[in-house]
């Protein structure tokens, strides 16, 4: 029995149902026989009227089998071509058969899975909103490469499929409809099998209804070929824009491209042989492992919980206090309300709370005047918001998160005088970037209950919570955060107290070194420029400016009164710069005055150019190489010995914290799979030679070394 | 010549029908070529710094093979940003025009060392993509009395007396030859395998050849310009030609050049780069000459361009070992032989397009390779080269081995 149902019912249509082994259906080994057997079968099938491709499962067809293709590498390169090559040409039979061949999309067809319907001539979906259609392969690295990319340019032209492919969207059945990527819905599932029947049984005298569009005589690409001159502007400004945002690291992204450039311009089958051969090279190169480890394993581990204490019962928030109505207080009350958790923000003020509501009515008004949110949806979210200045309307909370200033004392009050009403199985989080929770959970008559819960800015577009355990943090009071990060729609890494924790403590490390090279002499803007074509999303510099020189210098006075100075290494540029940018010439940063970068009135920026003056050396000749490896290596070394002395838990969330929080480039991964990418021995040497050239802070971590021993990758 | 302009590789890429189903259909005109600039590369460990010049034959220069593609082409090789590069067109002359040009460059002594090749993908970029005066210029065309080459060639095999059978056994005679030449590996110097960009073979070996033509079946194919000729175009032909009361089309898809993808490349430098970068040389350009005879049969140039050739070097017929003459359409060849007076035996020894494919822009300098190989393998000294070229050109070039 195959796992592929094969029914001809009396009018001659053949009814092929996929019930794959486990629960879904995707395109592995025992896919490739089914649907072999299968085209087989139906080719030989006599008095053929049509065919209906079903799902028992509750997906229609998932994608391929991405443990298979993270463990692909070069040495399996031919082996791989082959396989996709023979799985395409049984996809091209089928389509190809001198029947029309539907398939009835019950459930989500996205990669593999929509580009299986691709090569059926009709896809009729369920209009549920379950039934995600798209091709997300770009997201991780890949491409769709069983005939996703060549198809879809035929079918909408070259613009259309790669706005789609590129940016890895996921559509619900309407849009795809809108956007040509399916061809007809239907309102419940039962009608899905009778649609297609009809529809099998309407085109049966209509030959052409078998053909795909590209296997028509006179067909041309929708929009025409690349080289049309209609798509000149187009195919020049294309792909300087996909590489501006890529800034050229991802080469599926290129290849991508490239290929749908090709495929408008060529037949299918041999569009389809180029799709495959690009798909070995990116599928065995180190970019697609990367991100398929951190973006879909490590990433799944963290949402199914990898971190989160077992055994404690999922503990969602209910009434949540934010304490502070200031940027981050703001934020949080604005994702807690999304979430549809009654807030309760509180600041000094009434002035200051309403602001802070203000804050999320604005946000809601952008919503609904652009059709995403309906106006009686968005007063109820807004409702939950309460504005106060009094704490007994905390009561009942069963979570406070205080957002006030990063300073000790003053958090140390508002714990003491607050946390009284808290509900009995209440918890208390501290919204903090640098100060250890542990001391301030001291003030706290239950430390056990007390945590830090650490947005990042602005709250409403970051994903990323850093959760921070003190030393007597409960397990109940992490699963609690845990579920709280997850009700809010963020993603939770969890790590233990350590000064500056993991995010800060590292992202501090590129700024250091982004002022070393500047005090050094090297060009600023080149600082710059280098650091954006690494990946980082922004310049140490200018992001520098965006944090503000200014906290910094008050995060360091504040640690140096906890008796804590250059705890992580030397502090001394940063003295100095602020000594120079702060002291002598009053450059706080962007919102103090200008920092590294001067901001003009009509919003643009350039380089304060007392830089040039205070620091700019033409003789200076750091290679730009070593520029960028140093503002890399100063993270990734960091980040190593966070993970070496326990402040982080986990490789996974040492990798998607060091993306979603600090910005790390995505190609590598994350900062510690940049390692295992790299080469553990590479790496070392390369420690080693920027060690030499500029300093102990570019030592090798033991860790590093242990793993180049036993050969064991980070994971 | 000032200085002597030295070979020191000349490679090509196997040559594969020029359709949607030909083996290169999938690979872009451009990496045609780099694949070739990567294996001069590699096999003359050559730092292309030191290349001044990379002139690159191409006769439908506009869409994918638009726009200087020699330049494109150096830099997909990644070659050093100071290389630089020009596309040229002369017809099918185009890629031994290069070489010429190139020699030229050699000998004039400013510059040391360049490229000169050719590339063609006639499946992407189809023959008459770049339009031009022929098929958009009607004053032009009745004022020059302008005839497609084919009718030409069946004009010459009219004027000879070349019969169908002739040239069709001529036809046969090159594919023979062309499947002894690749199956016993004459050939192999100077294919370099076609790769994709994991490094996987897509053609090995010319894989145009039809090893098992037969005359039977080449008399079966049904003559190309007959319909063609009685639209008007054996009268306009007849004009000029007015001794003959008709033209007998003879020439069929099996006796003319077929359509192909491929490209060449040749090394071509002084003494002096051979010695800066350890360069043996491996022949000589002695002398090239281009002319042109009457533009309206097209075909008959290269002949006299040959004998121009030779007085330009101060040679002889008797001074040439080996002659190849591109096989656009067999008359063409044959009546080269005849206007020189040779035989058969030394010319298009290994075939030629009419077996392997004729790639517009880049055939040239691939008759240079496989005259190269050839001198080499026979341990003889001379060859000559010639094309017939649009517009009643014709091109020739004399090697010798160094």
């Amino acid at each position: 029995m195959s796992v592929f149902n094969y029914q001809k019912d009396q009018q001659g249509i053949v009814t092929i149902t996929m019930d794959m082994t486990g629960p879904v259906n995707a395109m592995n080994a025992e896919y490739k026989v089914a649907m072999h057997e299968a085209v087989n079968r139906l080719e030989q099938e006599q008095g053929l009227v049509g065919v209906i491709l079903a799902s028992a499962k509750r997906v229609f067809f998932a994608g391929a089998d991405l443990k298979d293709l993270v463990r692909a590498t070069p040495d399996h390169a031919e082996e791989i071509y082959r396989d996709i090559q023979l799985m395409k040409h049984d996809m091209r039979r089928l389509e190809k058969l001198p029947v029309p061949v539907v398939a009835a999309i019950n459930g989500a067809a996205l990669g593999g899975g929509y580009e299986l319907s691709l090569a059926c001539n009709r896809r009729i979906a369920v209009n549920h909103r379950a039934v995600k259609i798209g091709l997300p392969e770009c997201s991780l690295g890949l491409f769709p490469a069983g005939g996703g990319i060549v198809r879809l340019t035929h079918l909408i032209g070259v613009q259309a499929a790669l706005d789609i492919i590129l940016a890895s969207k996921q559509m619900i059945p309407e849009k795809a409809l809108a956007v040509g990527m399916i061809d007809q819905l239907v309102e419940t599932l039962d009608d899905l099998i009778p649609a297609a029947k009809r529809w099998l049984i309407d085109v049966e005298s209509d030959t052409e209804a078998a053909r795909q569009p590209w296997d028509r005589k006179g067909h041309k690409v929708a929009g025409g070929a690349i080289n049309t001159p209609k798509n000149a502007q187009y195919a020049a400004v294309a792909p300087t824009m996909l590489h501006q945002k890529t800034r050229g690291l991802l080469p599926n992204a290129t290849a991508a491209m490239d290929i749908a450039f090709q495929a408008s311009m060529l037949d299918v089958d041999t569009a389809l042989r180029i799709e495959s051969r690009e798909f070995v090279k990116v599928v065995t190169g180190a970019v697609a492992k990367n991100m398929i480890t951190t973006f879909f394993f490590q990433l799944n581990q963290i949402n199914a919980g990898a971190s989160r204490p077992q055994g404690v019962a999922k503990n969602p928030t209910r009434k949540l206090g934010v304490l502070g109505a200031g940027m981050m207080g703001q934020g949080i009350a604005y994702v807690a309300a999304m979430a549809g958790i009654q807030v309760v923000l509180k600041d000094m003020t009434l002035a200051a709370a309403e602001k802070g509501k203000a804050y999320t009515i604005a946000l809601l008004a952008k919503q609904t005047s652009r059709g995403r949110l309906d106006a009686a949806k968005a007063e109820v979210i807004a409702d939950l918001i309460k504005p106060t200045i009094c704490d007994t309307d905390l009561a009942g909370c069963d979570l406070i998160i205080e957002a006030v200033f990063e300073n000790i004392a003053l958090k140390n009050t508002i714990t003491q005088s607050t946390e009284q009403y808290l509900s009995d199985d209440g918890h208390w989080g501290s919204n903090t970037s640098t100060l250890p929770i542990t001391q301030l959970a001291e003030a706290s008559a239950k430390p056990e209950n007390f945590i830090g819960i650490h947005f990042f800015s602005p709250v409403d577009k970051m994903p990323l919570i850093e959760i921070i355990a003190g030393e007597k943090t409960s397990d109940a009071t992490l699963a609690k955060a845990f579920d709280f990060a997850q009700q809010i729609g963020k993603t939770p890494i969890v790590v233990n107290d350590s000064l500056g924790f993991f995010t800060s403590r590292t992202f501090s490390t590129y700024l250091d070194e982004g002022a070393k090279l500047l005090v050094e002499g090297v060009h600023p803007v080149k600082i710059e420029n280098l650091a954006k074509a690494t990946g980082m999303a922004v310049g140490p510099l200018q992001v520098q400016d965006e944090t503000s020189l200014e906290l910094s210098r008050k995060v360091s006075e504040t640690w140096a009164a906890m008796g804590i100075v250059d705890k992580w290494g030397d502090g001394e540029t940063q003295r100095r710069m602020i000594k120079d940018m702060i002291t002598d010439n009053g450059r706080g940063g962007r919102h103090h005055g200008g920092g590294y970068y001067d901001y003009h009135a009509d919003g643009s920026k350039s380089i304060w150019p007392g830089l040039f003056e205070l620091y700019y050396d033409d003789s200076v000749a750091v290679v730009d190489r070593d520029i960028q490896d140093r503002l890399i290596f100063r993270q990734v070394i960091e980040t190593l010995k966070c993970y070496q002395t326990g402040v982080l838990r986990s490789v996974a969330d040492g990798n998607i914290g060091s993306i979603m929080g600090i910005g790390a480039p995505a190609h590598t991964g994350g900062f510690i799979q940049f390692v295992n990418s790299y080469g553990c021995a590479a790496f070392i040497q390369r420690c080693e030679e920027l060690s030499a050239a500029y300093g102990e802070r570019f030592n090798c971590p033991e860790i590093v070394k242990q793993r180049a021993a036993s050969g064991e990758l980070f994971a | 010549m000032t200085h002597s302009a030295y070979i020191y590789d000349a490679i090509r890429t196997p040559r594969s029908k020029g359709k949607k189903d030909g083996a290169l259909h999938e690979v872009k005109p451009i990496e045609l070529g780099a694949g070739l600039l990567t294996a001069l590369q590699q096999r003359n460990d050559l730092d292309t710094a030191y290349v001044d010049d990379v002139l690159m034959g191409c006769v439908s220069p506009v869409g994918e093979q638009g726009s200087d593609i020699a330049k494109m082409i150096a830099q997909r090789a990644g070659w050093d940003e100071s290389v630089a590069g020009v596309q040229l067109n002369r017809f099918c002359a185009s890629g031994l025009e290069a070489v010429n040009t190139g020699a030229q460059k050699i000998a004039s002594g400013w510059e040391q060392l360049v490229v000169a090749g050719g590339v063609e993908c006639m499946s992407r970029v189809p023959m008459g993509s770049d339009g031009g005066a022929w098929v958009s210029d009607a004053a032009f065309s009745i004022d020059t009395s302008f005839v497609p080459q084919g009718i030409g060639a069946d004009t010459i095999a009219t004027l000879d007396g070349y019969s169908r059978e002739d040239v069709d056994a001529y036809a046969l005679e090159s594919q023979r030859r062309a499947a002894h030449a690749r199956d016993n590996g004459y050939f192999d110097r100077s294919v370099v395998p076609v790769l994709d960009s994991n490094g996987f073979s897509i053609l090995q070996h010319d894989d145009f050849i039809k090893p098992q033509s037969s005359m039977e079946g080449l008399g079966a194919l049904r003559a190309s310009f007959e319909q063609m000729g009685s639209m008007g175009f054996d009268a306009m032909m007849i004009k000029k030609y007015n001794t003959l009361d008709r033209i007998d089309h003879v020439h069929t898809p099996g006796n003319s050049s077929g359509i192909v993808d491929g490209a060449s490349a040749v090394l071509i430098g002084s003494e002096r780069a051979g010695k800066d970068l350890g360069l043996t040389a491996r022949g000589r350009i002695v002398a090239g000459a281009i002319l042109a005879s009457d533009p309206i049969i097209m075909l008959t140039a290269p002949g006299p361009s040959a004998v121009k050739c030779l007085q330009t070097a101060g040679l002889t017929e008797n001074d040439i070992d080996l002659w190849e003459i591109n096989e656009a359409f067999a008359a063409v060849a044959m009546r080269y032989m005849r206007d020189l007076d040779i035989d058969h035996s030394v010319t298009n020894v290994n075939g030629g397009s009419i077996a392997m494919g004729h790639p517009l822009g880049a055939t040239g300098a691939m008759l240079l390779s496989s005259m190269l190989d050839e001198l080499e393998r026979r341990e003889l000294r001379r060859g000559m080269l010639s094309l017939c070229v649009g517009g009643g050109m014709g091109i020739s070039c004399i090697i010798e081995r160094a």
